[in-house]
């Protein structure tokens, strides 16, 4: 025998690194589409100019004030969505769960009921605020009572969900000036928020995703099965306790910044499953970079689909990533965990 | 953990002790809890009155009792109970606590339907009935043909429902937010859920179409109890696997379109219901009676709260009923009843 035998391992590690490469090429494809797009066409080379060498034409600050921070608002949220969603489907061992899963969304989206209820949420801050902290009092309440399983843990994130969406909907019913407010952030856009302090957002969401780049490894021991895990030498309540604030910091500052577009987040891990492997660091690695691609290329379609004002992009990231995950499961089957 | 056994000539019924002492307990409440709701009203009326008014007589309180309050209270307990077997039924198929009539979109599609008759209708209650039931079943239709290739996997459906609502909920929120105001506020009442001003004229249809589902339901119910102990022992005991899921996915949605054609897609009580359930009964898998009588309380007490809370301001009872149920559930979970 002279063929060289290449260990399988190996030959699947080169795989996933070529898909990687291929995901960070689209992805700068994407970003630089998006800076040239929407109601002023810019010339790629354009945009480039604007990026590298700036001067003072209306062009150039278009791209570096306008669409730049938008762009960069844009992958912050969709690789935390992205990344949280991994977190959160391995933690509780559930496909079907999303980032929100814990409290995190409908936790803001109360807290901005109450808030605007009592005139707190008029400004682009006031409004980040309090996501902020309703986001967190949830899923501080989901921990304290959900503790324990995994399956706990998703059933009073689930419960404290309604609960509160209950409230904040009576709320709304009973105050239309309430409703009117509410029923802009609540359908997800990324459009005018680039304005908004964004600073703190995306610092947060960029320490979380070391976070997590750091804890994935332990993860892919839990992702086995506690049993498996703890003979493996894993500290399973240590690893699922950074997780869970991972996942609340990713999920908390994406949804305060963006409203909820939690989609992402169900919806990447499915589509970065399959090239991963079953593996936890690839796919939360995949998922950092799908996130964008995804959240970019419907901001994009948010900006062109309609001649006049914009579409929410929720509703893109929707009709985007709905049918290309029907195909992916039609066509590879559901992977499980 | 003992079992009773009845007996009556051919046929045998066992059931766990544990069940059959709560399904009692949950008989008495809902009794409890519908005298409770005949009795409450603009006028408070005596039990004496309520027993003396559903006789026939009782003059003028015994019309508002019969022909306002009855039907409500009777809808709150069939609704309920219909609510419970869908959200255990799709429990089951799935094998998945998440799992609810929602998964396969068809919360989302009657409300997508609701509200393109409201915005581009003129809305009135024949029309929202017909839009929301169409709306549901194009949704839910959709999704089982999409997943249907190659067997009804559970976790397919699921996904694929997923993603399916996921693109109506888009729609929703879209159209709600291009509506003008009041179209919109009105189009959120109508997605929560209520039962007010429910007559006989509105009640007695979905009546007898859900009797007649439980009915089918109650001659599969061994079946579906085998399905849930797993794959594997489900065929091996003799049941149809595919057809069984079907017909139980059939009879789920059947249930759950009557009910929000009439009242609205009431949310939380098919999510809860078998969950609460099945804790409280400690029985094994999703049992299906146990989520009924859950459902029946949990509508019935959130429906009576929700004209209490806020009184003379009705509210919707899917606004209650999210509310409660969810506290309920957190509590359950919080005193670590069961093994979740």
């Amino acid at each position: 025998m002279t063929t060289v035998q290449v260990p399988p391992a190996r030959l699947r590690s080169g795989a996933r690194v070529a898909w990687l490469v291929v995901a960070l090429v689209a992805l700068l494809a994407v970003a630089v589409v998006s800076l040239g797009i929407g109601a002023h066409p810019i010339a790629p080379e354009d945009v480039l100019r604007a990026l590298f060498a700036p001067s003072d034409t209306a062009n150039d600050s278009v791209v570096r004030h306008i669409r730049a921070p938008r762009a960069l608002l844009a992958i912050g949220v969709g690789a935390a969505l992205g990344v949280a969603g991994v977190l959160v489907q391995v933690i509780s061992r559930n496909p079907l769960a999303e980032p929100g899963v814990l409290g995190v969304t409908t936790g803001a989206g109360f807290a901005i009921t109450v808030g605007s209820a009592m005139g707190a949420a008029a400004s682009a801050v006031g409004e980040l605020a309090l996501a902020v902290v309703g986001g967190v009092l949830a899923t501080v309440v989901v921990f304290a009572v959900g503790w324990g399983s995994p399956l706990r843990l998703v059933l009073t994130g689930v419960a404290l969900s309604s609960v509160l969406s209950g409230l904040s909907l009576g709320l709304r019913l009973l105050l239309p000036d309430v409703f009117d407010a509410y029923r802009f952030w609540a359908v997800g856009s990324l459009a005018g928020r680039e304005q908004a302090p964004m600073l703190v957002p995306l610092l947060a969401i960029a320490a979380a995703l070391v976070g997590s780049a750091l804890l994935s490894r332990q993860l892919n021991a839990l992702a086995l099965g506690e049993t498996v895990a703890r003979s493996l030498g894993a500290n399973v309540s240590r690893v699922r306790a950074g997780a869970l604030v991972l996942i609340t910091v990713l999920a908390g500052a994406a949804t305060a910044v963006a409203g909820p577009i939690l989609f992402v987040g169900l919806i990447v891990p499915h589509l970065a499953r399959r090239a991963a492997g079953g593996s936890v660091p690839w796919l939360v690695a995949y998922a950092a970079v799908i996130g964008p691609v995804l959240l970019l290329v419907s901001d994009v379609g948010s900006r062109v689909l309609l001649p006049t004002g914009e579409v929410p992009v929720a509703f893109v990231t929707a009709f985007l990533g709905g049918p290309v995950l029907i195909w992916a499961v039609r066509r590879y089957g559901a992977a499980p965990l | 953990m003992t079992a009773v056994v009845l007996r009556r000539g051919r046929f045998s019924i066992r059931v766990e002790r544990r069940t059959l002492v709560v399904s009692v307990v949950a008989l008495v409440v809902i009794a409890g809890l519908a005298l409770l709701g005949l009795c409450h009203g603009a006028v408070w009326a005596s039990p004496a009155k309520v027993f003396a008014a559903l006789t026939g007589a009782g003059g003028d309180s015994g019309v508002v009792i019969r022909q306002w309050r009855l039907p409500r209270v009777l809808a709150a307990v069939v609704f309920g109970a219909a609510l419970g077997v869908a959200g255990a039924i799709f429990q089951g198929v799935t094998r998945n606590p998440l799992g609810s009539p929602e998964v396969i979109g068809l919360d989302a599609g009657a409300y997508t339907g609701a509200l393109v008759v409201l915005t581009v209708l003129s809305g009135s209650s024949a029309q929202l009935i017909t839009g929301s039931v169409l709306g549901g079943l194009v949704a839910a239709t959709l999704v089982y043909l999409l997943s249907r290739s190659g067997g009804l996997s559970g976790l397919r459906l699921v996904v694929i429902g997923i993603a399916v609502n996921a693109m109506l909920t888009a729609v929703n929120s879209w159209i709600v937010l291009r509506a003008e105001l009041e179209v919109a506020i009105a189009a959120v009442g109508w997605s929560a859920g209520s039962l007010n001003g429910l007559g006989w004229d509105d009640v007695g249809v979905p009546f007898v179409v859900l009797g007649v589902l439980l009915v089918f339901l109650a001659a599969r119910s061994r079946d579906a109890q085998q399905a849930g102990l797993g794959r594997e022992v489900a065929v091996a005991t003799g049941v149809g696997l595919e057809r069984l899921r079907l017909e139980l996915v059939l009879i789920g949605v059947g249930c759950t379109a009557t009910v929000t054609a009439v009242a609205g897609p009431i949310a939380f009580i098919a999510l809860a219901a078998p969950q609460i359930g099945r804790r409280v009964a400690a029985a094994p898998g999703v049992p299906m009676l146990p989520a009924a009588l859950t459902g029946a309380v949990l509508l019935l007490g959130t429906d009576l709260l929700a004209q209490v809370l806020l009184a003379p301001v009705p509210l919707p009872a899917g606004v209650v009923s999210t509310a409660v149920g969810g506290s309920y559930l957190i509590w359950l979970l919080a005193r670590k009843v069961g093994r979740a």
